[in-house]
C-alpha cells in the first residue's frame, strides 16, 4: 500500500473524524499537546544541563535522572497520544509538510541519543554520578537539547505551514 | 481593550512585525520553551516539597532553580507583548484576558515559594508548615498549567457561550 493511501484511509477512520470533524476536538488536543511538549522539553532540559555540567552541579546524576524521567515519560505519552490523534484528523496534510517531516525525524534522532546514552553511556554512570562528567554523556546533553529545541521550533513551522 | 488593540494596530512595530510573518513561529518557538523551563523548575521545586525526593537540600533547590523561574517569567512576558503587538487582535480573545489575570495569583504563589525555600530553616521543622509549602507548591503548578492551558483555550470559553 502507498503512504498516501494509507493516510487517506486513516483519515477516514471513525477515530480520526471524531478529531476532524468535530468543533472543538482539534483545539482540546492542541492545548493539552502543548502543555505536556513544555513539560517534557523542560524536564529533559534539566537531565540534559546536569549531563552539560551547567546546573545541579551538587546533585547526582542519577538522583536528577530518578527525579526528572517518570514525569518526562508521563509528559511524553501524553504529547505523543494527542499528537498522534491530531495527525490523523489531517494526515496527508501532515505528511506534505516540511516542517512536520523535520520534526518528526529530529524526534527519531533525540531517540536514537537516548538509547545510545541510556545503554551504553549511563552503564558506568557510577564513576561519574557526582563529578567529572565523560565527553560521552555531555555529548549526549548537547545533542538531545539542540534536538529538543528543534522539535519545538518545527512543531510551530508545523503549524505555520498548514493554515 | 478594543480601542488598545486599535492603538497598538497604528504602531510601527506591530506593522513591521506583521510584514515579517516568520517571526511569529520563532517568538512563539522562545515563548514556549520559556513555558517549559518555568513548568519544570516548579516541578523540580514541588516534588521536593513533596517529599518524593530527598536528594537536596530545600535552600540549594531554590537558588538552582528560581533564577530560571524569574528569568523564564521575563522571557515569556517580553516575546508575549511582542506577540500581542504584532497581532492586536488577540486583545479581543477573553482567553488572553483569562491568561493575565490567572498570571496574577501564579506570581503570587512563586513569590511565596521563594520566599519560603529562602527562610527554609524557620519552618522545615514544622509538619503543619511542611503540608502548607507542599500546598502552596502545587498551587504554583496548577496555577502555571492553567496559564499555560488557557494560551490555547480558547475553545473552552466558546464551549460555555
Amino acid at each position: 500500500m502507498q503512504p498516501i493511501a494509507f493516510l487517506q484511509w486513516l483519515e477516514k477512520t471513525p477515530l480520526a473524524l471524531l478529531v476532524s470533524q468535530s468543533i472543538f476536538g482539534f483545539s482540546a488536543l492542541d492545548m493539552i499537546h502543548i502543555a505536556a511538549i513544555s513539560v517534557v522539553f523542560g524536564m529533559i532540559a534539566v537531565v540534559d544541563l546536569r549531563l552539560l555540567g551547567v546546573a545541579s552541579k551538587d546533585c547526582a546524576v542519577t538522583d536528577i535522572c530518578r527525579q526528572a524521567l517518570p514525569w518526562t515519560w508521563v509528559a511524553f505519552g501524553i504529547a505523543a497520544l494527542t499528537g498522534v490523534l491530531m495527525f490523523m484528523g489531517q494526515s496527508v496534510k501532515y505528511y506534505n509538510n516540511y516542517a512536520f517531516r523535520m520534526k518528526v525525524l529530529l524526534m527519531v534522532l533525540a531517540g536514537i541519543n537516548m538509547l545510545v546514552f541510556h545503554y551504553i553511556t549511563y552503564r558506568g554512570v557510577a564513576k561519574w554520578d557526582r563529578a567529572g562528567i565523560p565527553m560521552s554523556a555531555r555529548l549526549a546533553g548537547a545533542v538531545s537539547l539542540a534536538c529538543w529545541i528543534a522539535v519545538v521550533a518545527y512543531g510551530r513551522w508545523t503549524a505555520y505551514y498548514m493554515f | 481593550m478594543a480601542e488598545l488593540a486599535q492603538w497598538l494596530t497604528t504602531l510601527p512595530l506591530s506593522q513591521v512585525l506583521r510584514r515579517m510573518a516568520w517571526l511569529f513561529p520563532l517568538l512563539q518557538t522562545v515563548h514556549i520553551l520559556s513555558i517549559a523551563m518555568m513548568l519544570s523548575s516548579v516541578i523540580m521545586i514541588s516534588l521536593r516539597l513533596w517529599g518524593v525526593s530527598r536528594a537536596q537540600a530545600i535552600a540549594a533547590l531554590g537558588h538552582r532553580y528560581m533564577p530560571w523561574i524569574w528569568t523564564s517569567l521575563i522571557v515569556v512576558t517580553v516575546t508575549g507583548i511582542v506577540l500581542i503587538v504584532g497581532n492586536p487582535r488577540s486583545l479581543r480573545d477573553p482567553a488572553l484576558q483569562v491568561k493575565l489575570w490567572l498570571m496574577v495569583p501564579a506570581i503570587a504563589t512563586t513569590l511565596v515559594l521563594a520566599v519560603a525555600l529562602r527562610g527554609e530553616a524557620r519552618w522545615q521543622k514544622n509538619t503543619r508548615a511542611r503540608g502548607m509549602m507542599g500546598l502552596a507548591a502545587a498551587a504554583t503548578l496548577v496555577l502555571w498549567l492553567g496559564v499555560t492551558f488557557a494560551g490555547r483555550g480558547r475553545w473552552m470559553l466558546n464551549l460555555i457561550g
